[in-house]
């Protein structure tokens, strides 16, 4: 076990960790936090990704120990204040449908904002191409995205 | 038309911000606290195989370990339309990845480690891979005692086969038709297996508690059907259905995956071994590409009479279903098929054969669309063959032979009102069917391809739905029902239906996902039958309370009740332009009288819904005389294909779809499963390609190989066309269309390829070396030819 410390949705957080504990299940089981998901544990559907120093990384294929010193933001800590301006366009949108692939998918669009604020279809496009979702067709999902740039 | 207030609104649905804040709950998520144990199972390691023995001691002593269980300890089958499985094979495997025990354990690691710690002795078997060589005469029998198996009585066995149903379909007179046809076709189609991958994988959790009640967490489209099946299994230990209590979280898709009883029977049964503890399995995604269901592979054969005039005269469709080792649920598949492999078109003459046939490959089951994605592939394929050999254009040939309200179903019963015709003309203009195109790109040509879909929900007869509704103080609603939400917005939609008829805005109406302890029966939420079933069960429920408040007020009023009615949480008067009575002033508390004395009490309502005019009562031999299905909804598709000659590389410039869903109670949701569903179709053509080995194990069981379509793959455009032909019995009207989307997907792809290049692809998928591969054969022959 070893003990790491690292930032959680803005708070300061210490546990102890085995060198070969995932950062997904850690979140989850440790730290009850379930927004990230497991959709496939192999880093294809990007259903459990977050925001690690704020870029957004796969969860299942990291290492807890690995985030020493790092800060973490889920969806849960975006939320906190209150749903953002892209939270709310997904929202009114319709844009999901089972929901499981959403706070990846937001966590992914929230780092491409966060950069390049006026993204065109096709940047959309690729920054979201990590996140699979086998409900929506992803164009509901553009959508919300494309009207937050007007 | 109708002034509604909140049907046909393109509600919010009342599940978003759930959603999109991280707080939606799925099973996974859910805290069972440091008592929870973790189960891992052993599969099989051959696709047929006799079990000799099963040595459990190893890891019974590895630490953290705590029980073992294996088929020794169910020895009985269960399923849903026909009991042929097992909680554990028995005495024998019949699929690579079967489940032969399961471990139960402190921790994930030491069950695992425990489940590689299990020795299994086989002695293997033949294996039948391919289901033409699964009937022929001296092929292993997968299930000898296929005759004493317990079965509904629609499905029809052959006895020492590996046939599990044939379903006949005989109408008209076919030897005539065909000898009056001007020209007969005939033509072989072939599709393969699909997995749904739904993003979430299949979990459950069960905990049989020290009193004797199981619980069972899972993610479902059937928790009542899951408490029923898992109440029949259990039934042994004396366990009643009030005894099973299923609670359903929020389910990351479904598709059918997570209908009827799959994984669950595990959690559920293994915890009666292990008391007092809630015991979890999760599927890993591997396990849900090959142990959960599969959608069934398909050989057509079919063989069509067609007048000079393009009118058909006499279709002979046969159906070759590979549906895997085990087909509790696939054996439905197979029959509803062959109850609608006539397709939406009006044909006197019909011979349908649907065989269900056993292979050592994973079980098969339902999947979107139900089997009418796979049939429609080969019909409306060949339609377009015919077209064109006809000289006659693609289009004009279907809108000859388009059913019409009234017209004979190939089960003798009669075509609800449609709007097909209307879904032809509509995507027909929107697509420019009669404009000619070509690529700007040397190398890439365009072409287009046209296709109609139908569908009918595929259920027992007596399938119902069910409705509790409940008022609080300040007149919102509480509404309970137990279909599930699977992203299609059902919970949304309910509300809407609920509220108006009590006039109050659904965003005060919550609907959740059930509890089978709390909430009324539901069947299952598959066949696309939950809007239209479930929906009249609320709308039941909804006048039933409109009836009661208005009751009560023109008693306690002395009004006459004919002049009562609901506007915005009040009732008022149409003679008495004052009166108004706000509904959260008595709703809970009742109307004080004269006297100081109060009438009435807490509003609650419930309402149910079973078709009351469906049969599946018919002739074995014709399946003339039943009514099976309760209605058919029907669309049209087309789309516009860029193809790189060079590569085969498709690109879908526009697809455009109309569907005739009655009433469209959300226009922005049915949208959304338009859009939705239509890429999970174009994705069986264009991307998955699921392959097994000659031993029978799958090659791919994950995302890496097994490829589904992200962002980048969408079409450049999709055009969603809503028609409205209501439903004369569907709440407001409407029929569902959850399913219906995906359908036309493969033919229309094959049909434009044909249109840009002569080459006519009678095999899923369509992936770009399998067009690229046709296109350099097909050069070389023309080169050959010349
Ligand atoms: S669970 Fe991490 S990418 Fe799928
Ligand atoms: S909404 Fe279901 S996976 Fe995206």
């Amino acid at each position: 076990m070893k003990k790491i410390n690292f930032i959680l949705n803005g708070e300061k957080r210490q546990i102890y960790v085995e060198a070969s504990d995932i950062l997904l299940e850690v979140l989850r089981q440790k730290m009850g936090l379930t927004s990230p998901k497991c959709g496939c544990d192999n880093g294809d559907c990007g259903a459990c990704t977050i925001i690690l120093n704020g870029k957004s990384v796969r969860s299942c294929l990291i290492f807890a120990i690995e985030i020493d010193g790092m800060e973490i933001l889920t969806v849960e800590g975006l939320s906190k204040n209150g749903m953002t301006p892209l939270q709310e366009s997904l929202l009114t949108h319709n844009s999901f449908q089972c929901g499981y692939c959403a706070p990846g998918m937001i966590l992914s669009a929230t780092e491409l904002l966060k950069v390049n604020p006026k993204p065109s279809v096709e940047e959309i496009k690729e920054c979201i191409a990590g996140n699979l979702c086998r409900c929506t067709g992803y164009q509901p999902i553009i959508d919300a995205i494309t009207d937050l740039t007007k | 038309m109708e002034n509604y207030k909140y049907i046909g609104q393109s509600v919010q649905k009342i599940d978003g911000k759930e959603k999109v804040t991280g707080a939606a709950l799925y099973t996974d998520d859910l805290e069972f606290g440091p008592d929870l144990l973790y189960a891992e199972i052993v599969e099989s390691t051959h696709a047929h195989a006799f079990i000799k023995n099963i040595d459990t001691s190893r890891a019974e002593e590895i630490p953290d370990v705590l029980a073992v269980v294996t088929g020794k300890d169910f020895p009985f089958k269960f399923g849903l339309y026909m009991k042929d499985r097992f909680i554990f094979a028995q005495d024998r495997v019949r699929f690579y990845g079967e489940q032969v025990a399961a471990v139960i354990a402190r921790t994930p690691k030491a069950a695992k480690l425990g489940a590689k710690n299990i020795r299994v002795n086989y002695q293997p078997i033949d294996a039948v891979i391919k289901q033409l060589d699964s009937i022929k005469e001296d092929a292993e029998l997968l299930h000898p005692d296929l005759e004493n198996y317990v079965h509904v009585p629609w499905f029809f066995p052959k006895d020492k086969t590996n046939i599990a149903h044939h379903r006949k379909i005989r109408k008209g007179d076919m030897d005539k038709a065909f000898s009056e046809a001007d020209h007969i076709f005939e033509e072989q189609y072939e599709v393969p297996r699909y997995s749904h991958c739904a993003i979430e994988p299949h979990a459950a959790v069960a905990k049989f508690d020290l009193s004797g009640r199981l619980t069972v967490w899972a993610s479902s489209q059937s928790p009542h059907t899951q408490r029923h099946i898992f109440a029949e299994a259990l039934s042994f230990m004396g366990i009643r259905h009030n005894d099973v209590r299923v609670i359903a979280p929020h389910v990351g898709g479904g598709f059918g995956s997570k209908a009827g009883v799959t994984m669950e029977i595990i959690a559920a049964a293994i915890a009666t071994k292990y008391p007092g503890h809630p015991i979890k399995i999760i599927w890993n995604r591997e396990r849900e590409f090959f142990n959960t269901y599969q959608r069934p592979g398909v050989i057509t054969k079919l063989k069509m009479g067609v007048k000079n005039d393009g009118t058909i005269t006499a279709l002979k469709h046969e159906l070759f279903w590979d549906a895997g080792a085990y087909v509790e649920y696939a054996a439905n598949v197979v029959n509803a098929v062959g109850l609608s492999a006539m397709g939406p078109y009006k044909v006197d003459n019909v011979q349908i054969d649907s065989y269900c046939i056993y292979t050592n490959l994973p079980p098969t089951g339902p999947y979107r669309g139900f089997g009418y994605s796979e049939f429609l592939f080969g019909l409306e394929s060949l339609i377009t063959q015919v077209a064109h050999k006809l000289n006659i254009d693609p289009v004009k040939i279907r809108r000859i032979n388009a059913i019409k309200e009234g017209d004979t179903l190939a089960y003798g019963a009669h075509m609800n009102p449609n709007g097909l015709h209307q879904c032809i003309d509509k995507v027909a203009k929107e697509i420019e069917w009669d404009k000619k195109e070509s690529s700007p790109h040397k190398n890439k040509v365009i072409g287009k391809g046209f296709s109609l879909f139908w569908k009918a929900p595929a259920m027992p007869p007596n399938a119902s739905s069910a409705c509790f509704l409940k008022f609080n103080e300040d007149a919102s609603i509480n509404i309970l029902v137990s279909g599930m939400d699977i992203g299609q917005g059902y919970l949304t939609v309910m509300a809407q239906i609920a509220g108006e008829i009590l006039s109050i805005n659904p965003n005060k109406i919550r609907v959740e996902n059930p509890d089978t302890d709390r909430n009324p029966y539901e069947w299952q939420t598959v066949a696309s039958h939950i809007t239209w079933s479930c929906g009249n069960a609320v709308k039941n429920a909804a006048l039933n309370a409109k009836n009661q408040i208005l009751e009560l007020v023109a008693r306690c009023k002395y009004l006459p009740i004919d002049t009562l009615f609901l506007e915005d949480e009040k009732v008022k008067c149409t003679t008495k332009a004052n009166f108004e009575l706000d509904l959260k002033d008595f709703i809970i508390t009742g109307l004080q009288m004269e006297d100081g004395t109060f009438k009435g009490g807490p509003i609650i309502a419930s309402g149910t819904f079973m078709p009351q005019f469906t049969s599946t009562k018919a002739n074995p031999e014709t399946g003339q005389g039943g009514h099976p299905n309760v209605h058919y909804t029907v669309g049209a598709a087309a789309l516009k294909l860029e193809i790189d000659t060079e590569t085969g590389k498709m690109k879908i410039l526009k697809a455009v779809e109309a569907i005739d869903g009655g009433k469209i109670l959300n226009p922005s949701l049915a949208k959304g499963q338009i859009i939705g569903g239509l890429l999970q179709g174009i994705s069986t053509v264009l991307y998955e390609d699921m392959r097994f080995d000659h031993r029978g194990k799958m090659l791919n069981p994950n995302f890496t190989d097994y490829k589904i379509p992200t962002a980048l793959d969408i079409p450049d455009e999709i055009v969603p066309i809503l028609v409205e032909v209501a439903q004369p019995d569907g709440p407001f009207g409407a029929r569902g269309i959850g399913e219906h989307p995906m359908i036309p997907a493969a033919p229309m792809i094959a049909n434009a390829i044909e249109d840009a290049l002569g080459i006519r692809i009678k095999s899923m998928p369509i992936t770009a070396e399998k067009l690229c591969l046709a296109i350099l054969n097909s050069s070389k022959t023309n080169i050959n030819n010349k």
